[in-house]
């Protein structure tokens, strides 16, 4: 079976010469929860705009289910089959309503009509949003327009989601909310966080991006317990929150 | 500026009016304004009869006239010049209530007031029986260039967004001491208004980043169509056939 996403020797420096990425390698299999760990330029969002194309690498090359990106030919395609949830909902709703938002990505691939309704309102439901079609995004709390991010991208049926930084400004019943959300979709997650308890909850596997070379690649919970490569990368757990006395759901 | 900012305009109801596509709305109100506009000033009952027919419509679309009188006040600013007109126009004068005005004066001031309240009204009646995203819906099927209808769904969108950041910015401004006297504090203000610039400008690249994400290419994508039936734009004809008939009869009679 082939990977949801193959990233081999990656390497990336901006324009102004400044190198984000030194190589970086990493396999995700179809259906696998990881999350993407690493301190403050470590190079986490330069890594998920190669993901679809948007920046092109320098060197080295990223492949979506067998499909080479960066390639110009399937732009397109690698574009819908990797489904970038950014921070601010703000910056991804962009339309005047929620429906008009997640339908925009299907009826740019050219969806249209009954099918296009039907694709939009599956989206919505996946995400518990489905009453709130006709609102303007601006009339949501700030966890109701996180869940239609995703569900834009969802509508869009990727082969993998890529979230950055889910959790965050989220209260903590939006956080466990979407939590519950995210574990009931049957899709390729790869999670940008800081928050290294939502790691926890929600993804059995981490990588650890640091100056730009991923540095660990494991169980969540023995990255999370390991106390020098914990300190080596300026990550650190919440006080009083102990990995090693949590039992981690399958 | 509360959530309801881009809605404020708009009137809730289930009229026949309100049911009209907005294309036929769009086309029927700018068809309306160009008769009025080329009616001849001097047939001040031609003007009165637009009058009577705007207020069958507001009548069909249950717009009450308080609510249209209030929203024509807007007007105010832009015709306060034509009040000035009879005073300092020349040519032979007039006296009205002891004052001596110019003739032409007059007639210009009456000409300007008139057709202006009349298109002013129109407009009114148009944005309180049609939603802001179906104009735009409107626009488009009208063949607006795409670029003009993305960039105002776009204003519609973030317009919210804009003034909420500008109001967290003048609270921060506020919570360090710092109010806006006069003129001394002008520097203050461009700084911000610079600082919201360059962060709508950022979040522009961003917006754009998402799209690009989803799919954009250039062009929006049809996600809702609006179709008018002949039924329909017939209907909506009717406004602007009975004003052109006004108006032939203001040149020929």
């Amino acid at each position: 079976m082939t990977a949801s996403l193959e990233v081999k020797g990656l390497a990336y420096a901006y324009p102004d010469g400044h190198q984000a990425l030194f190589g970086v390698d990493l396999a995700i299999a179809r259906g696998e929860r990881v999350a993407l760990l690493g301190p403050n330029g470590a190079g986490k969002t330069t890594l998920v705009l190669h993901l679809n194309g948007i920046l092109e690498a320098g060197a080295g090359s990223v492949t979506v289910a067998g499909l080479p990106v960066g390639d110009r030919k399937h732009v397109a395609e690698v574009r819908r089959r990797v489904g970038i949830v950014f921070q601010d909902p703000d910056d991804q709703l962009f339309m005047p309503t929620v429906r008009e938002d997640v339908a925009f990505g299907p009826a740019a691939a050219g969806l249209r009509g009954a099918e296009l309704e039907a694709c939009v309102r599956k989206a919505l439901e996946r995400v518990g949003m489905a009453e709130f079609a006709d609102r303007p995004p601006h009339h949501l709390s700030f966890g109701q327009r996180r869940r239609v991010a995703v569900a834009t991208v969802l509508a869009m049926e990727p082969e993998i989601l890529v979230l950055d930084e889910p959790s965050s400004n989220l209260d903590p019943a939006s956080r466990r909310e979407l939590a519950d959300i995210l574990r009931s979709l049957d899709v390729t997650v790869l999670m940008v966080t800081h928050d290294l308890p939502y790691a926890l909850e929600l993804c059995p596997r981490s990588v650890v991006l640091s100056g730009g070379t991923v540095v660990a690649d494991g169980r969540t919970q023995e990255l999370l317990s390991d106390d020098a490569l914990m300190r080596a990368h300026r990550l650190e757990l919440p006080y009083g929150f102990d990995p090693r006395s949590v039992t981690v759901r399958g | 500026m509360g959530a309801g900012h881009a809605h404020r305009l708009y009137r809730h109801g289930h009229s026949p009016v309100h049911a009209l596509p907005p294309q036929c709305k769009l086309a029927a109100v700018f068809c309306f304004v160009l008769v009025v506009v080329s009616t001849p000033r001097s047939a001040v009952w031609a003007f009165g009869l637009y009058a009577v027919l705007l207020a069958t419509v507001a009548a069909v679309a249950r717009v009450p006239a308080g609510f249209l009188l209030r929203r024509l006040l807007i007007e105010v600013p832009f015709v306060a010049f034509a009040v000035l007109m009879p005073f300092v126009a020349e040519g032979p004068r007039t006296e009205v209530l002891g004052l001596s005005l110019s003739v032409h004066g007059l007639w210009g001031a009456w000409n300007i007031l008139a057709k202006g309240t009349l298109g002013v009204a129109a407009s009114v009646l148009l944005a309180s029986t049609t939603e802001l995203r179906e104009l735009l819906l409107g626009l488009q099927r009208l063949r607006l260039p795409a670029l003009l209808v993305q960039i105002a769904s776009f204003m519609i969108r973030y317009g919210d967004v804009i003034t909420d950041e500008m109001r967290r910015m003048r609270v921060a401004r506020a919570s360090r001491g710092f109010e806006a006297r006069g003129p001394r504090h002008w520097g203050v203000l461009a700084k911000s208004a610079g600082a919201l610039f360059i962060r709508s400008y950022e979040r522009g690249e961003r917006v754009h980043l998402a799209m690009v994400s989803r799919g954009y290419a250039g062009s929006m994508p049809v996600i809702d169509d609006v179709t008018a039936s002949r039924a329909q734009w017939s209907y909506a004809a009717v406004l602007p056939a009975a004003a052109l008939l006004v108006c032939l009869m203001g040149w020929f009679l």
